[in-house]
């Protein structure tokens, strides 16, 4: 991985999310926060409507280290703050843009540290992932 | 009420085992649109080095949630859950979970912070098999919104 650097890109995707992708995340994960797939209940606590859970956001946005890695039991850490809601539109959904780039190289230990920004294109840009970093085990490293 | 700052320190008793299943695993990788065939496909997996299916990054959500309920739970902890708004998360794996593995996840209250009204309360949950192998730490912030807030 000598060749890597600091800031390189690993790539950029796209992830959509419906309201039926929130209803088979709430049945897989057993979060069943009406808030996620209850239009009233959203609006009752004075949300805009439905919004993502957040870790499926996060879930959905670490797909691009392992495609970058090839091994997803190579992300060793990875980590995020929620800082901004996902409303998930019933006709539209929503749709994130996930980019990421080389934060951090420590050779000792072998790891390399993506750092992921992730976008609501369909609300301003919003950040809705904060300090989103994984750590990827790229060898065994160097440290005695 | 609000949040029971001696909560800082507490540590609740784990789980029921908690038994990873290929269907589960299976099933979590496609909501969350984890397409790595090592999710999926055991010949995949075992091509890696792995024993089994190989959860995705952030499965062991679902256990440690069931762990951190019993946070939430807990009456004298003060939390009013209509009030929670879920902060950060944090994954620190020893290794993947793997297909067959049987965990269990005690949680553990690291802080309680007030900030303006608001509190923040993080917990670290230890995920181990019943063996007592260290397998993962999940750590998740939930921001307890002030009544007045």
């Amino acid at each position: 991985m000598t060749e890597l650097s600091k800031g390189d890109s690993i790539g950029s995707t796209t992830v959509t999310l419906t309201r039926a992708d929130l209803v088979r995340y709430a049945g897989a994960s057993g979060d069943f926060n009406p808030i996620h797939w209850s239009e009233s209940t959203a609006r009752s606590v004075d949300l805009p409507g439905v919004i993502a859970h957040g870790m499926l956001t996060m879930g959905a946005a670490v797909q691009l280290v392992t495609d970058w890695c090839g091994d997803p039991g190579a992300i060793l850490d990875y980590q995020t703050r929620f800082s901004a809601m996902v409303p998930v539109d019933e006709a539209g959904g929503a749709t994130l843009t996930v980019s990421g780039k080389v934060g951090k190289i420590d050779d000792d230990a072998g790891t390399v540290r993506i750092d992921l920004s992730v976008t609501d294109a369909g609300h301003g840009d919003a950040k809705v992932l904060t300090k989103a970093q994984a750590v990827v085990r790229v060898s065994e490293g160097t440290a005695a | 009420m609000g949040v029971n700052p001696d909560l800082q320190g507490r540590t609740y008793p784990p789980t029921e085992p908690y038994v990873v299943g290929r269907e589960k695993i299976r099933e979590f990788a496609a909501a969350v649109q984890a397409t790595h065939p090592a999710h999926t496909d055991l010949a995949a997996a075992r091509d890696l080095g792995y024993a089994d299916l190989v959860a995705p990054p952030t499965f062991l959500v679902t256990l440690a949630q069931r762990a951190e309920a019993a946070v939430v739970a807990d009456p004298d902890a003060g939390i009013d859950f209509s009030r929670v708004v879920h902060a950060d998360e944090r994954f620190t794996h020893r290794r993947p979970a793997v297909a067959g593995d049987e965990l269990l996840g005690a949680t553990t209250v690291e802080s309680v912070k007030s900030l303006g009204g608001h509190t923040m309360v993080t917990t670290a949950t230890e995920i181990t098999t019943t063996g007592g192998e260290a397998v993962s730490t999940v750590r998740s912030t939930l921001l307890v919104r002030g009544e007045d807030a």
